[in-house]
């Protein structure tokens, strides 16, 4: 196994377990989706990154700060519901990506290309998702308590505002990690289904939360030894293993 | 003993989205009282109770006031309507009290002032050879396996976490059949002389308000009678609901 290789495997463990734990929570929020299209909204900042050789989860990073200020923006401006504005800033993206991103790149950035990953790219995901890691696992019961009740949360004191805050801007770190592995098409699955094949094998709060980690690590795992031994794509072929779980959760479901 | 005045509510309004939902309320509760709400759909009950829990803008005064035996800053429970996204999330009874940080000895407390012990009766059998095989302890269910009954009682100990002087409830009953509506009330009356509560409490059950009740507001807007419930004549129904109403006082013997 090359050094390389296990760069790649180490960032995809990394950012695999913590994508699994916040998809818990977005799944809990009813925001199955969002990870979809804040990946649709990296897709011209991945692209400028790789115009200008600099590492694609910077640039859209950048981006997504960008569309979530925008969606924010249009919130104030409109009572159309936040669904409609996040579908409006995702197209949009999507479209600018397309124009600005040139199509040798276009792959890279919408299927993500784990063979690049450097020595201190695999640090930089280690640090950053234990990060993001920390900062969900210290807002997570004032958001399931959010999520069952935003009157209760209030009642109880909960600065819903700020948590949400808090919460947006952790995932908008997440989907950029996560880019980088799986590509701007598929971030949302690395996000959603292991939560989802989690949801469906647990009695309980906290072997829902394990369990979203731990799939989303043996997702990465898995595909990224899949993707040593055939040669095709790491991105679909980590998708496409975590959906292999979720389907044997529908028989072991409880 | 003198009763202090634990909510003073003064020239209250309510506007949400360009319309006004409550006009010029004022009314008082004191200690230990239970005053029930009553009114059609749409009349404001719901609207009323948040903006008391401070989760709504409004117009007025809304003074809260500890009551004389708990001289710290005044906590209130708030049982609200329904929760129809807690069954989403797997959660067991346990971590769902863990979320508002009870510690384990009070958890156990507000379980017996509840009603639901630690674990369930044993089901069918009575040898005791079998009993080793121990019901699941009612922590560990998962909440959206509870009876509608039971996850009532659940939200009413949840809002009784941390001791509050106050508690706010939304039609506790919506959903549970008549059996467990009894129940809940028989509950509600325990805790109100148990740990001295003061409760406000929204519903259509107008049984309710004649058993239990030692106040009750008419809602619809504006305020419509402010009385006990003695006093809540068929006319004054009629007049809120809009339409004929008759309610016979009776007792069940």
């Amino acid at each position: 196994m090359s050094n390389q290789f296990i760069f790649s495997l180490i960032s995809g463990i990394f950012i695999g377990g913590v994508a699994g734990y916040l998809g818990s929570l977005m799944l809990s929020k009813r925001m199955a989706l969002v990870g979809d299209a804040l990946g649709h909204v990296a897709l011209p900042g991945m692209g400028l990154a790789l115009l200008f050789g600099l590492d694609v989860s910077f640039g859209a990073f950048l981006f997504l700060l960008l569309g979530i200020f925008l969606i924010w923006l249009f919130e104030i401006k409109t009572s159309l519901p936040m669904e409609a504005l996040v579908g409006i800033v995702f197209v949009a993206s999507l479209a600018i990506g397309f124009l600005i991103v040139p199509e040798p790149e276009l792959l890279e950035a919408l299927l993500g290309d784990i063979s690049k990953v450097s020595f201190e790219m695999a640090i930089a995901s280690i640090i950053f998702s234990l990060l993001i890691f920390l900062v969900i696992n210290r807002i997570y019961p004032k958001m399931i308590l959010a999520s069952v009740s935003e009157d209760l949360a209030k009642s109880e004191g909960i600065k819903i505002k700020k948590e949400n805050f808090i919460y947006l801007l952790s995932i908008a770190a997440m989907v950029a990690l996560g880019v980088k592995i799986v590509g701007s098409l598929l971030v949302g699955a690395l996000v959603i289904i292991p939560a989802a094949t989690a949801r469906n094998l647990s009695k309980n709060l906290k072997e829902y939360y394990l369990g979203s980690v731990v799939l989303g690590i043996l997702s990465c795992l898995f595909g990224s030894l899949l993707f040593k031994l055939t040669g095709l794509p790491a991105g679909p072929l980590i998708i496409l293993t975590s959906t292999f779980f979720f389907l044997i959760s529908l028989i072991l479901k409880r | 003993m003198g009763k202090g005045i634990v909510l003073k509510v003064e020239n209250l309004n309510v506007e949400l989205g360009g319309e006004r939902i409550l006009e010029n309320l004022s009314f008082e509760v004191k200690e230990g009282e239970v005053l029930t709400i009553l009114g059609p759909n749409g009349a404001g009950k719901t609207v009323l109770l948040k903006t008391l829990l401070g989760l709504l803008p409004y117009k007025g005064k809304i003074e809260w006031t500890p009551p004389t035996h708990h001289p710290e800053k005044i906590k209130i429970g708030y049982v609200p309507q329904r929760l129809p996204f807690i069954k989403d999330i797997p959660m067991s009874v346990g971590e769902f009290f863990k979320l508002k940080e009870a510690s384990e000895k009070e958890t156990k407390e507000i379980f017996n002032s509840i009603g639901l012990k630690d674990y369930n009766p044993p089901t069918t059998s009575s040898h005791s050879s079998l009993r080793s095989e121990r019901a699941p302890d009612i922590l560990e269910k998962k909440i959206g396996n509870l009876s509608s009954g039971q996850f009532q009682r659940i939200l009413v100990g949840w809002a009784l976490i941390g001791n509050p002087q106050v508690l706010l409830f939304d039609e506790p009953t919506t959903g549970i059949d008549i059996g467990g509506q009894e129940s809940i009330y028989e509950l509600l009356e325990k805790l109100r002389k148990e740990k001295s509560l003061t409760i406000l409490l929204v519903t259509h059950d107008l049984s309710i308000v004649y058993k239990l009740a030692t106040n009750c507001l008419c809602l619809n807007k504006k305020m419509l009678c402010y009385s006990i419930p003695k006093e809540l004549t068929s006319e004054r129904l009629s007049e809120l609901y809009g339409g004929k109403i008759k309610f016979y006082q009776h007792s069940h013997e």
